[in-house]
C-alpha cells in the first residue's frame, strides 16, 4: 500500500520530468571496456601498467606532463611494480632541472627516485607556443578528470554496479576514435575529428598506430590495445591508491556486517519482552 | 519528563563529584534513564546516525587540515598530495568528501520523517527550528567546503553562489566585493572559506546541543503523534534506543563504506579534477547533488532577485511549518490527504534535484517550473487549508493501546 503511492508519486514526478528528455551531448559514448580493476576485488594488472608507461613514456610525454607522479612511484606496490633498481635507471634518464647551485645558476641533472616526472615544457605559455595554441592537459589526474555522463537511468544501475570506470573508457575511446568527420561537418583549422570528444574537433593529432610502440612481451601491437594500457596506466597514476583501497574496503565490509549483525541480535534480545 | 530512575553516585569520588559538577547525573538523564516512546520506528535512528556523521566529518577533516593548504596556487596539489603522499590520507579525504553526501542524505531523511510524523508542530516548534537553522549551517559549510580543493566545480561554484548576493538591490555589487575580498573569487575567497569552513562545524555542534535539549524538554514525537501518558508508554533510552541507533548505525555504514571504498568518486564531478581555471567556464556548472533541487528552483525563475528569492524561501519556509500547518493531528498515518500530498512533495523535491542536474532549457524550465510551484503550493496552500477539511482517522488513546492492538492484529 504505502510502497505502491510512493512510486505512483515518483512516477508522477519523473514523468513530468522526463517529459522533455533529450541528450544533449553531440558526442559519441565511449564503449565500456572490460578493465582488470573494475568491480570490488578489481586490481592493477602490473604488466598492463608496465606497457602503458612504455606509451606515455614514448609517445604521450612529448606534449603531456604528468607533474604529480614521482619516479618512486614506479616502485610502489599496487602499481607497476617496476623494482627500485629500475624505477631508478628510469629517473636518470630524464633531466630535471635544479639549483640554483653555488653561483646562482640553475642546472641539469638527471633524475632521482625523489624528483617528480619533468613536464615537456618549461612552462604552459611554452606549450602553447610550440603547439598551435593549444595546452595538453596535465595527465596526472586525468583519468579522473574526463567521464561521459551516462545520464538517467544509467546513473542510478552504476551505483549498483560500481561502476568507476568513465575516465579510463573515456581516455580508451579518444584513442581509438578518430574517423573522418561526418558529412557537413567543418572542422576549425589544425582540428581532427574525434567520434568520442566533446564537440568532435580535437586538438590532439592521432597520437597512436598499430605497430608504433614496440612490446616485448607477445601483446598485439593495436591501437585498441595501446588505448585500453595507456587508460589502464593513467587510471593508476590518478588513483595510485586503488589495490590497497579495495583490499581495506573488503575488510571494512566484512567487519561492518559481523557488528551489524552482532547488533541486530543484541537489540531483539534487549526489545524481546517489549511490545513496540 | 519524569524518568525511569535518578542518578545515585556510588563511589565516593562520584559523590564528591556529584555535589560540585552534576555532569554524571546529567548524562545519566540525558542518555540512560531518558524516556524515549516505545513504538519509535527505525526512521527515528537518523538523529543519533547525523550526530555519528558529524562526529565523524569533524575527526577526519581535523586531519584533513593538518595538511592542506589554503592557497590558490597550492590548495588542488596539496588536496592531491593527501591523496599520495599521506599516510592514508586517501581514505581521509574520501571518507570525507562522501561523508558529506551521506550526512546531507541522512539529514533529508530526518527532515522527512519530521514532516511525515508532524514532528514539527506545538510543542515541538523551537525544536523544529533549531533544526532548519543546523540545515542551513550544514549547507553553507558543505558549499564551502566544496570550494576547498580548488577544482574547475570548486571555483564556478563559488562564482556562481557568491554572485547571487549581487541580485540585492542596491547593495550588491558592494557585498559581493566583501564576500571576494576582492574584485573576483581569488586567494582571500578561499582563505576565508577554509576559515568558516573549520569554523561551521563547531557551530553546528553547538547548536545540536540546543537541540538535544530543546528535544529533552518536549520529549520525542512518535509515529502516532499521541504523547506519552506514563511510563508505560516509554522506554529507557539505554539500551533500548542506543542498541537501536547503533544498529542502524551500523547498516548506515555498510552503504556508507560502499561507496568510499569502491566509487569513492561516483558523487564528484569528474570536473573537479581539472585545477580551477578563471579563464574557461566548465560547459555545466552544477552543485553537488545535495543542493541540486534548491539549484533547480534558482534556475526556473527567469529574474535573478526572485530566483535567489525563491532559493532563500524554499529553505526557510520550513521553519514556518508549525504555522502554516492547521491540522491538530501530527502523524500522517491519520491524515491520509495529507499523506499523498506529502508523498507528491517528496516525488517534486526528487524531480526538481533531477532537473537541477540537467540544461536548463526547454521542456526542463518547464517541468521545473511545475514542480517548483508545488514546492511552495504545498506549503502555502495545501498546508493551511487541508489542516481545516481533512477528515482525519481516529487517533489511539494512548501508544501502549497502539502497540498492543498492532501486536493483537498481527
Amino acid at each position: 500500500m504505502k510502497l505502491h503511492r510512493i512510486l505512483f508519486a515518483f512516477a508522477l514526478a519523473t514523468s513530468l520530468s522526463a517529459a522533455a528528455v533529450q541528450t544533449a551531448s553531440a558526442e559519441d559514448a565511449p564503449p565500456r571496456q572490460k578493465w582488470s580493476f573494475a568491480g570490488p576485488f578489481g586490481i592493477y594488472n602490473q604488466a598492463q601498467l608496465q606497457r602503458g608507461f612504455q606509451i606515455y613514456k614514448e609517445v604521450c610525454s612529448t606534449c603531456h606532463s604528468i607533474k604529480l607522479l614521482a619516479f618512486r612511484n614506479l616502485a610502489d606496490p599496487g602499481g607497476p611494480d617496476f623494482t627500485e633498481a629500475q624505477a631508478k635507471t628510469i629517473a636518470e634518464s630524464f633531466q630535471v632541472t635544479a639549483g640554483p647551485n653555488d653561483q646562482g645558476q640553475m642546472f641539469q641533472r638527471p633524475g632521482t627516485l625523489a624528483d617528480r616526472f619533468p613536464p615537456p615544457f618549461p612552462n604552459d605559455q611554452a606549450a602553447r607556443a610550440a603547439l598551435g595554441g593549444k595546452l595538453p592537459p596535465d595527465m596526472s589526474v586525468l583519468a579522473k578528470a574526463r567521464a561521459h555522463e551516462g545520464g538517467f537511468p544509467q546513473f542510478v544501475i552504476d551505483a549498483f554496479t560500481m561502476y568507476q570506470e568513465g575516465g579510463p573508457d573515456y581516455i580508451h575511446g579518444i584513442i581509438t576514435g578518430y574517423t573522418d568527420p561526418p558529412a557537413g561537418e567543418t572542422l576549425p583549422p589544425g582540428g581532427q575529428y574525434n567520434r568520442y570528444f566533446p564537440g568532435g574537433a580535437i586538438g590532439m593529432p592521432k597520437p597512436l598506430s598499430d605497430g608504433q610502440v614496440k612490446y616485448t612481451d607477445g601483446t598485439p601491437e593495436t591501437v585498441d590495445q595501446y588505448g585500453r594500457d595507456i587508460a589502464a596506466f593513467l587510471m593508476w597514476a590518478a588513483e595510485p591508491t586503488l589495490n590497497a583501497r579495495k583490499q581495506i574496503g573488503f575488510q571494512v565490509l566484512i567487519f561492518l556486517i559481523v557488528l551489524s549483525g552482532l547488533l541486530y541480535f543484541s537489540k531483539k534480545k534487549f526489545w524481546r519482552d517489549i511490545a513496540h | 519528563m519524569s524518568g525511569h530512575s535518578t542518578y545515585q553516585p556510588q563511589s565516593p569520588f562520584m559523590q564528591w563529584l556529584e555535589r560540585r559538577l552534576p555532569i554524571a547525573s546529567l548524562v545519566y538523564s540525558s542518555f540512560i534513564a531518558y524516556p524515549t516512546p516505545r513504538n519509535l520506528n527505525y526512521w527515528w535512528t537518523f538523529g543519533g546516525i547525523l550526530a555519528f556523521m558529524l562526529g565523524v566529518q569533524i575527526v577526519t577533516g581535523i586531519v584533513l587540515a593538518m595538511h592542506y593548504t589554503p592557497h590558490v596556487d597550492l590548495a588542488f596539489n596539496s588536496v592531491e598530495s593527501i591523496m599520495r603522499d599521506v599516510n592514508y590520507g586517501w581514505l581521509l579525504r574520501y571518507v570525507h568528501a562522501t561523508g558529506a553526501s551521506f550526512f546531507f542524505f541522512a539529514v533529508y531523511v530526518h527532515i522527512a520523517r519530521g514532516m511525515y510524523y508532524g514532528s514539527y508542530k506545538e510543542p515541538r516548534e523551537v525544536l523544529w527550528i533549531l533544526g532548519v537553522i543546523l540545515f542551513l549551517l550544514m549547507v553553507a559549510t558543505g558549499f564551502m567546503g566544496y570550494v576547498l580543493p580548488w577544482g574547475q566545480m570548486s571555483f564556478w561554484a563559488a562564482t556562481v553562489i557568491t554572485n547571487l548576493f549581487s541580485a540585492l538591490p542596491g547593495v550588491g555589487e558592494p557585498v559581493v566585493t566583501w564576500l571576494w575580498g576582492g574584485f573576483a573569487v581569488g586567494n582571500p575567497t578561499l582563505n576565508r572559506f577554509y576559515s568558516l569552513h573549520y569554523l561551521l562545524p563547531f557551530v553546528i555542534a553547538g547548536v545540536v546541543v540546543l537541540h538535544i535539549w530543546a528535544l529533552h524538554m518536549v520529549g520525542q514525537n512518535n509515529p502516532t503523534g499521541v504523547e506519552p501518558k506514563g511510563e508505560k508508554d516509554t522506554v529507557a533510552f539505554t539500551p533500548y534506543a542506543t542498541i537501536k541507533d547503533s544498529f542502524f548505525i551500523g547498516l548506515f555504514c555498510i552503504v556508507f563504506a560502499w561507496f568510499v571504498f569502491y566509487m569513492p568518486n561516483y558523487l564528484m564531478a569528474p570536473d573537479n579534477y581539472i585545477p580551477a581555471n578563471p579563464g574557461q567556464t566548465p560547459t555545466h556548472i552544477v552543485p553537488e547533488w545535495y543542493y541540486l533541487p534548491f539549484y533547480a528552483i534558482l534556475r526556473a525563475i527567469p529574474s535573478k532577485l526572485l530566483g535567489v528569492t525563491a532559493l532563500a524561501a524554499s529553505i526557510l519556509i520550513l521553519a514556518f511549518m508549525p504555522w502554516l500547518d492547521t491540522s491538530k493531528v501530527r502523524s500522517a498515518n491519520y491524515r491520509p490527504y495529507y499523506r499523498q500530498f506529502l508523498f507528491i512533495f517528496f516525488a517534486a523535491v526528487i524531480g526538481l534535484g533531477y532537473l537541477g542536474s540537467q540544461e536548463p532549457s526547454g521542456g526542463y524550465v518547464i517541468a521545473a517550473r511545475i514542480l517548483s510551484v508545488y514546492y511552495f503550493a504545498f506549503f502555502l496552500v495545501i498546508l493551511p487549508l487541508l489542516g481545516l477539511f481533512e477528515p482525519t482517522k481516529p487517533l489511539p488513546n494512548s501508544i501502549s493501546e497502539s502497540v498492543l492492538s498492532k501486536g493483537a492484529a498481527a
